[in-house]
């Protein structure tokens, strides 16, 4: 399984702050994304926003960037601190 | 001491974070410190109160990135990061970034690198309650330059 999290404005929005997918039916970030905009129209509006950030592991990554079962996978809204 | 994170809900002194970049520190004679604090207004509308989020373990291991490219870059000394979470009002302390050096000059810089990536890199997010209601700061697109005009 792959552990999924969001965080800050995406997760008000998507209403839900974590889920898991089963590992074989994805092969990179761009293959989640996807899987979860099939959720719904809401879903698929939301993830549509090429603005969304991604981290594998907690590093930062791209849409082609690959993962595994165990990974914790996180998407969130591009990033507001200091 | 040489490297300091700290992701905290209370309030940070300044004459304490100083006195740890200093003490049996003699090698460096330079102290380089920024304090952020919560603003009165934001986009011209009154802000009463910020509430900051956090991504826990992805912050620590993202500052701690910062840290590291700092520290090639430049011949610095101690580094501290504190980043507060969790309600903050008008004037409250938000974050604070300490460098020292031997000279000014490489703690200057590091600081406001540290600063800049912080801004662009660090998962934090901040939501606004302002006179018309709570609301979730955009991210700045000046902030994206800032930090790329180090990549040059």
């Amino acid at each position: 399984m792959i552990k999924i999290v969001f965080f800050a404005a995406l997760r008000e929005q998507l209403d839900c702050s974590e889920l898991q997918i089963a590992a074989d039916e994805v092969q990179t970030i761009g293959d989640i994304k996807t899987k979860l905009a099939s959720k719904n129209e809401h879903w698929q509006q939301i993830f549509s926003n090429g603005a969304l950030l991604s981290a594998i592991n907690h590093d930062m990554v791209h849409c082609d960037a690959s993962v595994k079962s165990g990974d914790e996978v996180a998407f969130f809204p591009p990033v507001t601190g200091g | 001491m040489t490297i300091k994170i700290s992701i905290q809900t209370q309030d940070f002194n300044l004459q304490n974070e100083v006195d740890l970049l200093e003490q049996d520190n003699d090698i460096d004679g330079a102290v380089v410190t920024f304090t952020g604090r919560v603003r009165n207004k934001n986009e011209g509308l009154q802000v009463t109160a910020l509430t900051l989020e956090h991504y826990a373990g992805m912050t620590e291991k993202s500052l701690a990135k910062i840290i590291e490219q700092a520290q090639t870059r430049w011949q610095i000394g101690r580094v501290s990061v504190i980043h507060r979470i969790g309600k903050l009002h008008i004037g409250e302390q938000i974050v604070f970034v300490g460098v020292t050096s031997m000279h000014r000059q490489d703690a200057f810089a590091a600081a406001e690198f540290i600063m800049d990536y912080l801004k662009v890199e660090a998962p934090f997010w901040k939501k606004e309650v302002t006179e018309l209601g709570e609301k979730w700061l955009d991210a700045k697109q000046s902030d994206n330059q800032k930090a790329q005009q180090w990549e040059s």
